[in-house]
């Protein structure tokens, strides 16, 4: 097998990781500021109940997570049926999609962990403003939601770069722990290289994640610069 | 009847007694100092005129409005208040800029925010008439959002003239100096018109030499008839610009009258204590 074929191949699998990665990214942010209200509320019943999950989420592995979403619903149902094995056959013969179903679980469970810890990144940054910001617009006759968007959200945003850009980070390399419910993403798609006793492969895959993080630090630096025209 | 009218303001924190029953009266078109040393309640109760505070009990009365009777149940809800507090506007000791706005955007936000809801009554009041077609209205509203959007702006360009501030219209807060910022949040303030003008302590954050820009700035509003109520620790200010001083003790206020009688003439042991304290720091 050659350098070209064994790069296509790879490919393939890097592209189930950056679509593990997008969608994750894209839903976990809003559902972590979603979270972060939650916590935040006023309403106790409602903040622990939050703080509670948010810790759980924490506290235990995302592997294990991964299990979880991708068992539990099964387990649960009367007819004992993996939700997600059947999703996979399902996908498999009719769209030719392979372990798509695993997949899904694995976007479930990715968006949740991650929307916890983003969630406390939010909660951080929400709570660094000073009461002096929500006063000057509540005197100048702001309404609530108007002092969150015009006056906080830009502060915030400064504030919480530098914890999300190691967080966002730290996801791109966490794809990698779904192929323990079967998603081929590129170091599973290595892997079954390795099984024919090809291992260079295995390493090659390091290249992918250097240069996509590579290009997300460069696009971090990038933010921070714009952001630098004040301070907050 | 005063201009506003303040009557027994009690305000307890937890079971601390801030405020004991603090009657006010400002005139409109005059200025009051309020002095007292720290710790007195001086910012609770302007936090309280303004809003941000609820006093437990008391009336206040505005231009023959009553704003505020604790003795009543009344609406407190996010629009009630935002009205309520547009009648005044606070300049904060720690400025309270906002970093990511340019000077300009910093006076222009709230009235361009305010400017959406006054559209929609205009959009509201346009319905009523059946007669106009939906192209006329259409174009009644443009003109009127770009009258009011010129407004706001030439409006700013005149407080930044007032303020000295022209050459830093696009500059951002963090380039300027305390004396500058103070100004532009004074600008801000008076971007929306207030009926009275309040100040907690303006030239407190302040490096002693930039304290006189800022003050000249309240001068000058003092002048054109503003109608104020200031707190500060500047005992010469307080005698040469307000016109009625309030000394603020534990909570409750200890003397009240012309500026010049009361701090030319203090009757109680503790203004006149106060009184040397504040000139001993000054000597
Ligand atoms: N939000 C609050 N919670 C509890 N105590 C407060 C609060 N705000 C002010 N106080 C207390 O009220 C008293 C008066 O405070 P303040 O009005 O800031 O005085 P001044 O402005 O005259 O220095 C102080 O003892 C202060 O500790
Ligand atoms: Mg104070």
């Amino acid at each position: 097998m050659d350098f070209l074929t064994i790069t296509q191949t790879l490919l393939e699998g890097f592209a189930v990781t950056c679509c593990l990665f997008f969608i994750t990214l894209l839903l976990s942010l809003p559902l972590g500021l979603l979270i972060s209200f939650c916590t935040m509320s006023k309403f106790k019943p409602l903040s622990y109940t939050f703080k509670v999950i948010v810790w759980i989420i924490r506290g235990i592995p995302l592997m294990l997570q991964l299990f979880i979403v991708y068992f539990l619903p099964g387990m649960l149902s009367k007819e004992g049926i993996n939700i997600f094995g059947e999703l996979d056959n399902y996908l498999y013969f009719e769209l030719g999609i392979n372990a798509g179903g695993a997949l899904v679980a694995a976007l479930i469970a990715f968006i949740i962990n991650y929307a916890c810890y983003f969630s406390e990144i939010f909660r951080g940054g929400i709570e660094s403003i000073s009461k002096g910001q929500y006063e000057a617009g509540q005197v100048l006759g702001m309404k609530k939601g108007q002092i969150f968007s015009h006056v906080v959200l830009m502060q915030v945003i400064k504030r919480i770069v530098p914890p999300m850009s190691n967080e966002i980070i730290t996801l791109v390399k966490d794809t990698a722990l779904a192929r323990v419910i079967g998603v081929i993403e590129i170091i599973r798609q290595a892997e079954i290289f390795a099984t024919k006793a090809l291992i260079w492969p295995l390493f090659y895959t390091g290249a992918f994640y250097l240069l996509f993080v590579g290009a997300l630090t460069l696009l971090f630096g990038f933010i921070e610069k714009k952001l630098s025209y004040f301070k907050a | 009847m005063a201009y506003l009218e303040i009557k027994n303001f009690t305000k307890n924190f937890g079971d601390v007694e801030v405020l004991k029953g603090i009657d006010m009266q400002v005139e409109k078109g005059k200025a009051v100092s309020i002095i007292g040393p720290s710790g007195s309640g001086k910012s609770t109760l302007l936090r309280c005129i303004n809003f941000l505070e609820t006093p437990d009990s008391g009336v206040m009365v505005l231009d023959g409005e009553t704003l505020l009777d604790c003795s009543k149940k009344e609406k407190r809800d996010d629009k009630t208040l935002r009205n309520k507090r547009l009648n005044f506007g606070l300049v904060f000791q720690s400025f309270n800029l906002f970093p990511q706005h340019s000077v300009f955007k910093n006076l222009t936000l709230a009235p361009t925010l305010l400017l959406k809801d006054k559209i929609k009554a205009y959009k509201k009041e346009l319905k009523q008439n059946k007669e106009l077609s939906f192209k006329a209205r259409k174009s009644l509203i443009n003109c009127f959002k770009a009258e009011q959007k010129e407004l706001i702006e030439k409006t700013a360009e005149e407080l930044l003239v007032k303020t000295g501030l022209t050459d830093k219209k696009n500059a951002y807060p963090c380039e300027l100096s305390g004396g500058q910022c103070q100004r532009v949040a004074i600008a801000r303030a008076l971007a929306l018109n207030p009926k009275i003008l309040c100040f907690d302590e303006p030239t407190s954050a302040l490096d002693p030499e930039l304290t006189g820009e800022v003050l000249k700035v309240i001068r000058s509003l003092a002048d054109e008839k503003h109608t104020i109520i200031i707190v500060t620790h500047e005992m010469g200010f307080a005698k040469n610009v307000s016109d009625k001083v309030v000394f603020l003790y534990q909570g409750k206020v200890e003397e009240y009258g012309d500026a010049k009688e009361v701090l030319e003439n203090p009757k109680s042991e503790a203004l006149k204590n106060f009184l040397s304290s504040v000139s001993e720091k000054e000597g």
